[in-house]
């Protein structure tokens, strides 16, 4: 491969990636508004477009001509910049997510991911711990109380629940060895007795308690209810981007969404397998399907998400610190102490 | 791919290096300091990752950039700044200390040109996938005994924090 | 399995007081949240076993390396040579832990005057000592490195244990960003070390830089000379060497007396061991070139020092820079060392800085002890107008005060006088005649400001004429210590024999 090539390559699958990611991100606003609207017996958006299928696009014409409002009083270089740091964190991190094997496009080879990084892992868990920034720094400049609070919040909580996030994982590390995504995900493929996927959560030492600590500590990652207390609309009125609108709140928002789908997809790619599925059928279809499955299993994931908005209530702030510090890093450390004892006794 | 335009992106990385420096020691808002402190870092990192050490680099952004930094700005959100800005920001000792400072530069610079073949120019370049073993082999190996000790270090750290800050024990 | 052919029993045994003081410090830890106020003096009774475990554990390092020794085997080093518990290392951890062990029986009162009685206390001295081991018998920089911090990050929290005083907050604060400051030369000149020679251990760095001293005949490159300096920087900080010595009188005079007591024998015997095993095990081929930096560094030192004492009213800082003082007699012991060959150096410089900092330890904490003493519920006690008329007060800490005191300035037969002898003898047999009578000169310097508080002692009427209470646990720290100081003086010799066995 030549660098003409690889320039080539490279700007087209980036190119892809964000146009992929910026779908899903509005289209995961779709699903969410219709799906809680159905949890609570209404029926979401359904004007523009069959079952509002084009809301998202109206939203977004709806953001852009709003009047984009400074607000006296903040400090403007560091107000402008918070959403732009937090949605540059929040699409940088897909550049290092693998969505399936090696592909043979116009005589070049490529895997399905803007970048192969044997670090995969870690540099995504460096870049969203980068993310935090942006709320907190969006809470500071706006030189507003909620807005500060929110931003105080959404700093202490991030970092608390950084280190139950980072520990869940460490389970999946030893069993695989190895930081790098793709490799980790080829290590679950295959089944037990043709029945039982060889996905992390069904090993032995299994990953269970890590898989549920990831998830409920990516709740509180992304401020997704029941542990989005930085914007708490009842206490805080919106909390870090109470004082943002038109695009700038357009992009907190997407920020949000792209994180989600963030810790879906890692989520997927550690704990459930990735991309592997039965596959059959003709070549094209063979190519296809592992993305298939992939997409599958991040929809659920998003599902499940919107599934927990609509049912749990919020946690208080004292109950937040609590749960994170005295149950779920304790869980988390046991989960790695056990698992580490069980894979080295077994060797 | 073999890495292209490694002195480009070395000397990139180290004037964003020293100048976030520059600009933490020299700019009036503590918030707009810690910026320029994580920048340094991450920039940092870049310069970690150019070493061959992926691994050091990654743990230099969560740590630091992520953590440690996030944790500095908590503690700054909260301090009143208006009165912090009034306040002076350099002693009246500058002079002396630009001095000093130059003076130590130009011995670094004068011991770097005498002696710059004194160092071992480079090491082999590590296979950028075991690095992670490496780290685990030493920290597991000959600074085992040290490792324990940190762990210590910590503890002890954070009983003084609480020892000295907590207003009953 | 992997990790087991990495480490065998040997390397935990030779650990094993590292081992069980952790252990200990955080059994009081635990133990302090379970029993009340009034019955916090268990906790210092926790940590003194600890220190009794300790010393067994070093004790059966010694038999076991003994019953080794008998089959031909050396059992030094552990954890691939980044620990060396050789018997440097093993006579340096008996100091420490008398240290500590006489810092906590007088420690008990004084907290409960000072009404900050807590468990973390003693833990964290027991922390310290850790520390300290590890900087004794680490032979690799990075550990010996960790080591510093947890004794330096224990004792700046020491230090600044009286929460509500400004005083000691203030020496805490001091302490601390000097502290740091100075790691940080330290670490500078470290890694310097490890650039050039590509290793963290001492003896690989000792090949390392002799085999670069070889290639540019015996002269040091610019780049060697910068990190011996910074190196040598951090090392002057940490024993409060003049010009480097500025935080010592005010953390002593601001820190809890009996953790002054600590700092300056315990602490001062860590950096000390530091120093020795850097500069001796680790730069011994530089030793030509650190040779002048340790000559000026002891005279100005012993100047600045005594001269500065002269004037001193209050007590804990009239110790401070006699300790300081104290310092540069010992930086003498270093110079002769230096400057002559192998063999020979070994016998009386640095067998000199071993007796010193022993007889040290014991004299000097018995003087703070005694300076302990003198705080009450409304009395500071730490002005040389306490201690007036101390003599009609209490008669037995008068005249013990006195031995300690006559201790410090070197009058034979006490012990005191056996640290200088040795020292000024190694720099007569080696030459340095003008630093000799340098050293006797200023040796009656210290004589003078020992006596001013003596003489406050006995002549002058007290302030307050009512008998000083003192403690049990007091008098039996007072009582080892000048059993110690008297039984040095009176028999040196199987402690000289003592010495030359760690140096072996």
């Amino acid at each position: 491969m030549n660098i003409t090539q690889f320039i080539l390559v490279a700007v087209v699958k980036i190119v892809l990636a964000i146009w992929l990611l910026l779908t899903a991100v509005a289209y995961t606003v779709w699903l969410e508004r219709k799906l809680v609207g159905h949890i609570q017996n209404r029926w979401g958006p359904t004007r523009v477009g069959p079952f509002g299928l084009l809301q998202p696009l109206a939203d977004g014409m709806k953001f852009i001509f709003k009047e984009d409002l400074t607000p006296p009083h903040v400090n403007k270089p560091l107000y402008i910049a918070a959403p732009m740091i937090s949605l540059v964190f929040a699409l940088t991190s897909i550049a290092l997510i693998p969505v399936g094997g090696w592909v043979r496009v116009a005589g070049v080879n490529t895997p399905l991911e803007i970048t192969e990084v044997n670090m995969g892992l870690l540099i995504i868990l460096g870049i969203t711990s980068l993310g935090v920034y942006g709320v907190a720094l969006a809470g500071w400049s706006s030189n507003s109380k909620y807005s500060l609070l929110g931003g105080l919040r959404a700093s202490a909580q991030m970092v608390s629940y950084e280190v139950a996030l980072g520990l869940s994982l460490v389970g999946v590390l030893i069993l695989a060895g190895s930081f790098n995504l793709r490799e980790i995900v080829d290590a679950q493929s295959g089944t037990f007795w043709g029945v039982i996927p060889r996905w992390y959560i069904f090993r032995w030492p299994p990953q269970i308690v890590g898989f549920l600590i990831y998830l409920t500590a990516a709740y509180a990652e992304t401020n997704r209810l029941p542990f989005d207390l930085p914007e708490a609309e009842t206490e805080l009125v919106a909390g870090y981007h109470t004082e943002y609108s038109s695009m700038k709140f357009a992009m907190f928002f997407m920020a949000e969404y792209a994180n989600m789908i963030t810790v879906a997809c890692l989520a997927s790619l550690l704990f459930l397998g990735g991309w592997h599925g039965p596959v059959a059928g003709p070549a094209i279809v063979r190519a296809v399907l592992p993305v298939f499955w992939f997409g599958l299993r991040v929809f659920g994931f998003l599902f499940l998400y919107i599934w927990v908005r609509g049912t749990l209530p919020r946690f208080r702030y004292d109950q937040l610190m609590a749960f994170g510090w005295k149950f779920l890093l304790p869980l988390a450390i046991a989960n790695v102490i056990v698992t580490a004892l069980i894979v080295a006794l077994r060797s | 791919m073999a890495p292209v335009a490694t002195p480009f992106f070395f000397y990139l990385l180290s004037l964003l290096t020293l100048g976030s420096a520059f600009l933490v020691i020299t700019r009036r808002n503590p918030v707009h300091s810690a910026l320029a402190l994580i920048l340094g870092l991450l920039a940092q990192a870049g310069l970690y990752l150019m070493l061959y050490a992926p691994f050091v680099a990654g743990v230099q952004i969560i740590l630091y950039a992520g953590g440690i930094m996030v944790l500095f700005l908590f503690v700054i959100m909260l301090v009143n700044l208006e009165r912090a800005q009034r306040e002076e920001q350099f002693n009246k000792q500058w002079l002396v200390g630009i001095l000093a400072a130059c003076a130590l530069g130009a011995l670094f610079v004068f011991v770097f040109w005498k002696g710059s073949g004194l160092f071992p120019t480079s090491l082999e370049p590590m296979a950028e996938a075991s690095n992670t073993q490496q780290v685990a082999e030493l920290l597991y190996g000959p600074y085992m005994f040290a490792f324990e000790i940190a762990s210590l270090l910590l503890l002890v750290a954070m009983i003084g924090a609480v020892v000295m800050a907590k207003k009953r024990i | 399995m992997v990790g087991a052919q990495y480490f065998t029993g040997i390397d935990y045994l030779l650990s094993l007081p590292v081992i069980l003081l952790t252990l200990f410090a955080l059994g009081i830890l635990l133990i302090d949240l379970m029993i009340p106020t009034e019955w916090k003096w268990m906790n210092a009774a926790t940590a003194l076993i600890g220190v009794l475990f300790a010393a067994a554990g070093v004790l059966k390092v010694q038999l076991v390396q003994r019953e080794l020794a008998e089959h031909g085997q050396r059992a030094e080093y552990a954890f691939m040579h980044s620990l060396r518990m050789d018997h440097f290392a093993i006579y340096f951890t008996y100091l420490f832990l008398a240290g500590a062990a006489l810092a906590i029986l007088i420690s008990v009162r004084y907290l409960e005057i000072e009404r900050e009685h807590h468990g973390e206390f003693y833990a964290l001295i027991l922390f310290s000592v850790t520390g300290m081991i590890a900087m004794a018998a680490g032979f690799d920089i990075v550990l010996i490195f960790i080591g510093l911090e947890l004794m330096a990050i224990s004792t700046y929290v020491l230090v600044g244990f009286l929460r509500s005083d400004r005083r000691s907050n203030e020496a805490a604060l001091k302490y601390l960003l000097l502290g740091a400051f100075s790691s940080g030369i330290f670490a500078y000149g470290l890694s310097l070390f490890y650039g050039l020679t590509g290793s963290t251990n001492l003896g690989d760095i000792a090949d390392g830089v002799g085999r670069e001293m070889a290639a540019h005949h015996e002269h040091a490159t610019p780049v060697m000379i910068i990190a011996l300096l910074t190196t040598a920087t951090g090392l002057f900080f940490k024993i409060a060497a003049v010009p480097f010595h500025q935080w010592a009188p005010d953390a002593y005079e601001g820190a809890p007396t009996s953790v002054t007591g600590f700092m300056s024998v315990a602490v001062k015997a860590a950096a000390w061991a530091m120093l020795l095993r850097v500069f001796v095990w680790g730069l011994y081929p530089l030793r030509n070139v650190y040779l002048p930096l340790v000559v000026f560094v002891s005279v100005l030192t012993m100047t600045g020092a005594n001269l500065a004492a002269l004037t001193q009213n209050n007590l804990k800082r009239l110790l401070a820079y006699s300790s300081i003082a104290h310092v540069g007699y010992m930086l003498l012991g270093l110079v002769a060392f230096a400057s002559v060959e192998y063999p020979a150096a070994v016998t009386d410089g640095f067998r000199g800085i071993l007796l010193y900092l022993l007889v040290y330890t014991f004299m000097n904490l018995g003087a703070f002890a005694v300076i302990t003493s003198l705080r009450q519920r409304d009395v500071i006690g730490d002005d040389i107008d306490d201690i007036a008329g101390l003599y009609s007060r209490a008669p037995t800490e008068a005249v013990l005060m006195l031995i300690f005191l006559l201790s410090l300035a070197g009058i034979p037969p006490l012990a005191g006088f056996y640290g200088k002898y040795f020292i000024f003898l190694s720099l007569v047999e080696s030459g340095h005649y003008v630093l000799a009578s340098l050293a006797v000169v200023y040796a009656v310097f210290g004589l003078y400001y020992y006596m001013r508080i003596a003489n406050a002692m006995f002549m002058r009427e007290a302030l307050d004429p009512s008998r000083l209470p003192v403690s049990a646990a007091m008098k039996v720290a007072l009582g080892v210590s000048a059993f110690a100081t008297l039984f040095i003086g009176l028999f040196p010799n199987s402690f000289i024999q003592l010495v030359t066995w760690s140096l072996s």
